[in-house]
């Protein structure tokens, strides 16, 4: 089975996301850019239980996991950043320094 | 470890020639440490739990009491069936050749002074349950009271000379806090005050008497050193015997108030009547004829203290007459007694120095039911008419039968009539007087058959004003209540028998009991009465009382100016009490008072505030090095700490600022060190 070329482009997809979390300002594209990381690490986790021919599929089942739990943080950020854009009318990440005592 | 002690072929040993078995009592006499140990520790519980019982804490005085009162009756059975010798010791550490032992001994003497001082001691709490009742230091009262028959107990129990002291001081010291238990009157804590001085002053004796014996000896336990005089091997003690054994005597005449250290006793008469009734009867001044008891071979044996028993005799002798003599124009109904206490002490201790060991306990056992009983009739007679002055009773034996009655039993066996207890004990005391040889036996025999005389003739007096005539206080007095009168009807009963375990030619178990020790006592008890002297001592006391009769029993409203006028040349003298008590105010006590002052005012001044002013200024100049130190030294650390924090601070801020992505940067370079570590180690 071929491993490297997913995992390299499992690598590439994670860099991708972590571009994207740290350059972009938009909080709409940052949370995109960290669901592109979890789909990297998904890709990891798979071709890793197939790779190893798991009997009980963990991998698969941790990226189960993974996929309600971004789900559910999705949800939750959107909701966050809905209320931060309503209250600042922006949604621009530079712009938000509160966690600055 | 019995040595038979029989050094003169007069004596003679009737005791011991019937002494049945002596074995070491079991497990009653193995336990017998309990006997000082419950009462105080219910001293110590009555402290800190006695406010929180329902009875206010007298429940655990009670019930120390009651257990001591039935051990000593356990241990008085169990004497009858066979002699019991125990001595018990638990070592408490060893300083160089000296022991120091906590222990508890059980012989012949020892279960006597348990069973007194039980039953009597029991007895008196029951009463003083009554008598105490509303007052405010109920509780404080109780635990003191425990206190003090306990030391009294650990002063019996000890087999050794330094526990001995241990008891001496603590009853010393529970009779200050009980004779000043009304403290708020000054008289009372003066009086508290002068009891604890007077002891202390004879107890530099009992100090002195305790090394120069306890050296001399080579050891503190009593079994060895009498086991020591008995073989008469030891040359040093015999050397120093004499001084010893006067040392003993002095602090003897301290607790046992003889003249002229008596001075305490009647002023101890300020604490509560029940202390005055346990004081007089079984505990306190009893200690001095039992510590000569206990050491009675030392003064017996020839080659030891046996100069120092004809200055005894003089002592006691002088002591049981004076002090009668006092008794006499006393007013105040507890003086009376007091007086009476020591006039009868005074016997005790005179039969000691006549070499009647037996007879001057026998005394002492008789004498503590029936002034045990005396004191607290009276006492019951002041709880009713609220005074101690006889002017203020007379008549009072319509209102209060029972205590009238068992009044004039205490009265009838103090004074020695037939057959009361007081007859037989001091019947014995006066033949002992007539067997012993010399000019201070004589002296002895006359004063004391004189004192008999006197003992009627006051205690008549204190009858007749008190029971009889009219009623001269204010309200009506009323019969007390019955836990008061039940310990009075008891006491009376003890006082009608008490005479007849020593009767000659009747029974002689006491006079066994008392001979069984590790030095086994040979004594003398007459097989059959003296006839002579029986007479001589009742018809004395029969013309007491006679006498008393037609002084006392009509008129009684003019009584104070007929003592006066009876007795013209004695009554200032006796009324001021020799003058004794002056010449230690205005000899003794005055006359250092301001020197002694003085001293100690300048001793302060210079001395002490030297000490004090020379601490201070070195206080001073560590202080100023200490201040330098402080600013230049540790203050530059603290400033340099504080500096560098900030500095660190200003520097760390940067890091915060509060931007999201910032720090998500700082997470994934974590991470990526992180990583690169593991790969690379």
């Amino acid at each position: 089975m071929i491993v490297n070329q997913f995992l390299i482009l499992g690598a590439a997809v994670f860099a991708l996301g972590v571009y994207g979390v740290l350059s972009r300002r938009n909080a709409v594209m940052v949370l995109l850019s960290v669901e592109l990381m979890l789909g990297a690490v998904n890709l990891n986790l798979v071709v890793f239980d197939r790779a190893f021919r798991d009997e009980l599929a963990a991998g698969q089942i941790f990226s189960l996991f993974v996929i309600a739990i971004a789900a559910a943080e999705v949800g939750i950020g959107l909701a966050i950043i809905l209320l931060i854009f309503r209250n600042r009318s922006s949604a621009n990440v530079d712009e938000l320094d509160l966690m600055k005592l | 470890m019995l040595t038979f002690l029989a050094t003169n072929a007069n004596q003679l040993i009737l005791a011991t020639e019937e002494l049945g078995e002596i074995n070491d009592g079991g497990l009653l006499a193995s336990l017998a440490w309990l006997i000082p140990v419950v009462p105080m520790v219910a001293a110590f519980a009555i402290v800190f739990f006695g406010r929180r019982l329902p009875h206010k804490g007298w429940e655990l005085a009670m019930g120390a009491m009651g257990f001591v009162g039935l051990y000593g009756i356990l241990l008085a059975f169990a004497t009858m069936n066979g002699e019991i010798t125990y001595e018990g010791a638990i070592s408490m550490g060893e300083f160089g050749p000296i022991v120091l032992e906590w222990g508890w001994m059980v012989d012949g003497l020892s279960s006597m002074m348990y069973f007194v001082v039980g039953v009597v001691g029991s007895l008196v709490f029951i009463y003083a349950k009554s008598y105490m009742a509303g007052d405010i230091r109920f509780t404080w009262f109780f635990a003191s009271f425990s206190l003090f028959a306990g030391g009294m107990l650990v002063l019996v129990a000890a087999p050794n000379l330094i526990q001995l002291i241990v008891g001496w001081e603590l009853v010393g010291v529970a009779s200050y806090l009980l004779i000043g238990h009304y403290w708020e009157d000054h008289d009372n804590s003066s009086a508290a005050i002068k009891a604890f001085l007077v002891n202390k002053v004879a107890d530099v004796g009992l100090f002195l008497g305790v090394i120069i014996i306890g050296t001399t000896a080579g050891t503190f336990r009593f079994s060895e050193i009498l086991a020591q005089v008995a073989a008469g091997e030891n040359d040093l003690l015999k050397k120093f015997a004499f001084l010893g054994g006067l040392a003993l005597f002095i602090a003897a005449m301290g607790k046992s108030a003889q003249f002229p250290l008596h001075v305490w006793l009647p002023d101890a008469m300020a604490g509560p009547t029940p202390v005055s009734a346990l004081m007089h009867a079984a505990t306190m001044v009893t200690a001095g004829v039992y510590l000569l008891g206990r050491t009675f071979p030392l003064y017996f044996v020839e080659g030891y203290a046996v100069d120092v028993r004809p200055i005894i005799m003089i002592v006691g002798a002088l002591t049981l007459f004076l002090t009668g003599l006092i008794a006499l124009v006393q007013t105040d109904l507890k003086k009376v007694l007091a007086y009476s206490t020591l006039s009868q002490l005074g016997y005790m201790v005179a039969a000691m120095g006549a070499g009647a060991y037996t007879a001057a306990l026998f005394h002492l056992f008789t004498h503590a039911f029936f002034k045990g009983l005396l004191f607290l009739a009276a006492g019951s007679v002041i709880h009713s008419v609220h005074s101690n002055e006889m002017t203020d009773m007379g008549g009072l034996r319509k209102y209060m039968p029972t205590t009238y009655k068992t009044f004039v039993i205490g009265s009838l066996a103090l004074a020695g009539i037939f057959p009361l207890a007081g007859f037989w004990s001091k019947d014995e005391i006066l033949v002992a007087f007539g067997k012993a040889s010399g000019g201070a036996a004589n002296f002895a025999l006359y004063l004391g058959i004189a004192g008999a005389f006197i003992t009627a003739l006051y205690m008549s007096r204190a009858v007749y004003l008190t029971f009889f005539g009219e009623f001269k206080g204010h309200g009506t007095p009323h019969e007390s209540p019955k836990m008061i009168t039940v310990p009075l009807v008891v006491l009376a009963g003890f006082s009608l028998v008490a005479g007849l375990i020593n009767m000659p030619g009747f029974s002689s178990w006491f006079t066994e009991l008392t001979a069984v020790r590790f030095t086994v006592m040979g004594d003398y008890h007459p097989k059959a009465i003296n006839f002579g002297m029986a007479a001589a001592g009742l018809s004395a006391a029969l013309l007491g009382i006679l006498i008393g009769y037609v002084l006392w029993s009509k008129d009684a409203e003019t009584q104070a100016a007929r003592d006066k006028f009876r007795i013209p040349l004695l009554y200032p003298l006796l009324e001021r009490k020799y003058y004794i008590d002056d010449l230690y105010m205005d000899g003794i006590v005055r006359p250092l008072r301001g020197p002694v002052a003085r001293a100690v005012d300048w001793f302060n001044g210079h001395v002490i505030d030297l000490f004090v002013n020379g601490a201070g200024a070195l206080a001073k100049f560590v202080g100023k090095y200490v201040y330098r130190f402080d600013q230049s030294g540790l203050d530059s650390a603290i400033i340099a700490s504080a500096a560098a924090t900030g500095a660190g601070g200003s520097v760390l801020r940067l890091l915060q600022s509060g931007r999201v992505q910032q720090y998500a940067v700082m997470i994934f370079a974590g991470t990526v060190v992180l990583v690169a570590g593991f790969i690379i180690f």
